[in-house]
């Protein structure tokens, strides 16, 4: 039980960057901590306390191994979220480059 | 026919990394590759609606509970048609536009990329494969908003990007919570599991999977609490792109995964449907509120993008409401069909005004209302392809806008949802006020000093408006024959979609 509370405050940790800093660096920090925590939480939903990895000899009579699918949809989460991780990165350079500020406060261009 | 499946996210992918490799050569060549491919997506897309069957392909010979299923219905079918369509006619219009971008190649990539990723969620039968292909959709989505690298664009390019992977995490825990209740991905086989386990007056983990399907997809599709995005996204992008964000990504992103996966999936309980209407009515109303203050052309176009998804989505939960509550299935049916009428024509006339809007500004450098006035001399066919968009979109007969939100409205009045009703009415009525506007201010009235040096905009882009705008007035006049062909059938799958989930299984047991 405790390793699903400990997930879900690293999920609400990473929210509260996102919502409650204003530097831009962090917001991404944040957006790359909710990642983290969403891929430990597959991989424990495919987890059972005692088994093995589910590479299975031919003649094997092991029967308790953890689910392989949540494994392997979390590589692809993984790269999702390091090509996004990417181009947020990118998008804050150029940022501040024109603005020479992380502060997002002072980036505010848009209204209306 | 089959085997056509995999090609509307197979063709896009590879166009778009050959341009890439194609580097050296002039972009011309990039011009004409993205032209054909999406027109080739177009010709099957209508081949295969005309069939009027569910289609399944299985991915790598895989037998499909364990592999990947792609799914072709009559509602998946409609979706794929106006997306090849539009995208044709907008790349297109590119061949002009994007002249003074200097980066063309990347922009055709970029653009075939969101292309690929629209359709696979579209046409996906596995709900992880939806979220993967939304997400592929998106992260282009993002690049392209901030194309123009200047900073308004790269402010609103990041703001888009956080608020959109935010809401993809949200997806993301669903689907687990999902996986982790049922054991399974695949739609149909997750329909059988859920059957009618009852979303009311029992808390159990439907409803936080609920929760935050709301929470996720409402955001990509611009519901109103989730809506901060899409005001600064949309009008950053250049003309096509907004044209194409608006007038697809958020229905192919947003409503359509919320059709698929409350009306299919989950049962639709009555719950559930007044909160997408009460979703749906807030968006209509406060994105109207907002768009009749703006000045700036773009701002305002997807302000009424808030305000005409609230529409669509509001038909929805009419009809889902008549489903739970019992009432004569030809009820549920006019509401369903007013709601994809209505996104058909969304798609049509919005991206219509997004490329006209793209054209002013290309002709007059300017997208600020006050500063323009008098282009209908100047600009003989973009007024009167802006004129027929305004008039569609407010809703004048006999244009397309007119019939779906009549329907609409008949619809609520049979269910008894008067207020629905009225403020439908009311919503018209002030997008029709909106658009006078934009016809005062820049069509009508004295040519500015400064604009007298102006000229019509170049072939391609006129006939992409003129093509659009044809389509406009085509699928107001011939009604009854879009109803035959496409809207009957596709409201019929979604409200029988046991006949879906049964064409699966069957699958399934072969």
């Amino acid at each position: 039980m405790l390793i699903y509370i400990l997930t879900l405050t690293l999920f609400l940790l990473g929210l509260y960057a996102i919502i409650a800093k204003k530097n831009i660096i962090k917001i991404i920090i944040g957006l790359a901590i909710i990642d983290y925590a969403i891929n430990l939480f597959f991989i424990l939903i495919g987890y059972q306390r005692g088994s093995i990895a589910p590479i299975i000899p031919k003649n094997s009579t092991i029967k308790n191994f953890v689910d392989p699918l949540p494994q392997a949809l979390v590589l692809t989460s993984i790269v999702i979220g390091f090509s996004m991780l990417a181009l947020v990165v990118v998008l804050a350079i150029r940022l501040y480059e024109k603005y020479h500020t992380f502060d997002i406060t002072k980036i505010n261009k848009l209204k209306g | 026919m089959n085997n056509f499946l995999p090609l509307f996210v197979a063709v896009p992918l590879f166009i778009s990394f050959l341009i890439q490799l194609l580097n050296k050569l002039p972009d011309v060549i990039a011009d004409w590759l993205a032209l054909l491919s999406t027109l080739f997506l177009a010709i099957i897309s209508i081949y295969l609606i005309r069939t009027n069957e569910i289609l399944i392909y299985q991915m790598g010979g895989w037998q499909p509970p364990i592999g990947i299923n792609l799914v072709f219905d009559s509602f998946t079918g409609v979706l794929l048609t106006i997306i090849s369509l539009i995208t044709c006619l907008i790349v297109i219009y590119s061949f002009s536009y994007m002249e003074k971008f200097t980066e063309k190649k990347k922009y055709y990539s970029l653009l075939l990329l969101m292309l690929s990723g629209m359709n696979g969620v579209v046409i996906s039968g596995d709900i992880f494969n939806i979220y993967v292909f939304l997400e592929i959709a998106s992260i282009a989505s993002y690049a392209l908003v901030g194309f123009g690298c200047e900073d308004e664009e790269l402010e609103a390019a990041f703001k888009y990007l956080v608020l959109g992977s935010v809401a993809s995490a949200f997806i993301l825990l669903g689907i687990i919570f999902i996986y982790g209740k049922y054991g399974t991905l695949n739609l149909a086989q997750l329909a059988t599991y859920i059957g009618n386990e009852n979303l009311i007056n029992k808390i159990n983990l439907n409803m936080i999977i609920s929760v935050l399907f709301i929470m996720g997809f409402g955001l990509k599709a611009a519901l109103v609490p989730f809506h901060a995005w899409l005001p600064d996204a949309h009008p950053s992008a250049p003309a096509p792109i907004s044209a194409m964000l608006s007038g697809l990504l958020i229905k192919a992103l947003g409503i359509y995964v919320i059709i698929r996966i409350f009306f299919f999936i989950f049962k639709i309980s009555l719950i559930l449907s007044y909160i997408i209407m009460g979703l749906g009515m807030l968006s209509m109303f406060i994105g109207v509120l907002l768009a009749l203050g703006q000045w700036d052309f773009k701002r305002l176009l997807a302000y009424h993008s808030i305000s005409q998804m609230g529409y669509i989505i509001l038909s929805f939960g009419i009809a889902g409401a008549a489903i739970s509550k019992n009432l004569p299935s030809s009820i549920a049916l006019l509401a369903l069909i007013g709601g994809i009428y209505h996104l058909i024509n969304h798609s049509v006339f919005k991206s219509l005004l997004f490329l006209c809007s793209g054209a002013i500004e290309y002709a007059t450098g300017t997208r600020k209302i006050k500063e323009l006035g008098g282009l209908r001399e100047k600009m003989p066919i973009t007024s009167l392809t802006c004129f027929i968009a305004s008039l569609s979109i407010s809703g004048i007969p006999p244009f397309n806008g007119f019939w779906s939100k009549l329907i609409i409205i008949i619809a609520a009045i049979l269910s008894k949802f008067y207020f629905a009703a009225v403020i439908t009415v009311i919503v018209s009525f002030l997008t029709l006020l909106s658009f006078i506007k934009v016809q005062k201010h820049i069509l009508m009235g004295e040519l500015k000093e400064n604009l007298k040096e102006i000229k019509e905009v170049p072939i391609s882009m006129c006939f992409s408006t003129l093509m659009l705008s044809i389509l406009c007035i085509s699928l107001g006049l011939f009604y009854p024959l879009v109803k035959t062909k496409f809207l009957d059938t596709a409201a019929n799958i979604i409200l029988n979609n046991y006949q879906y989930i049964q064409t699966i299984q069957n699958f399934f047991m072969k």
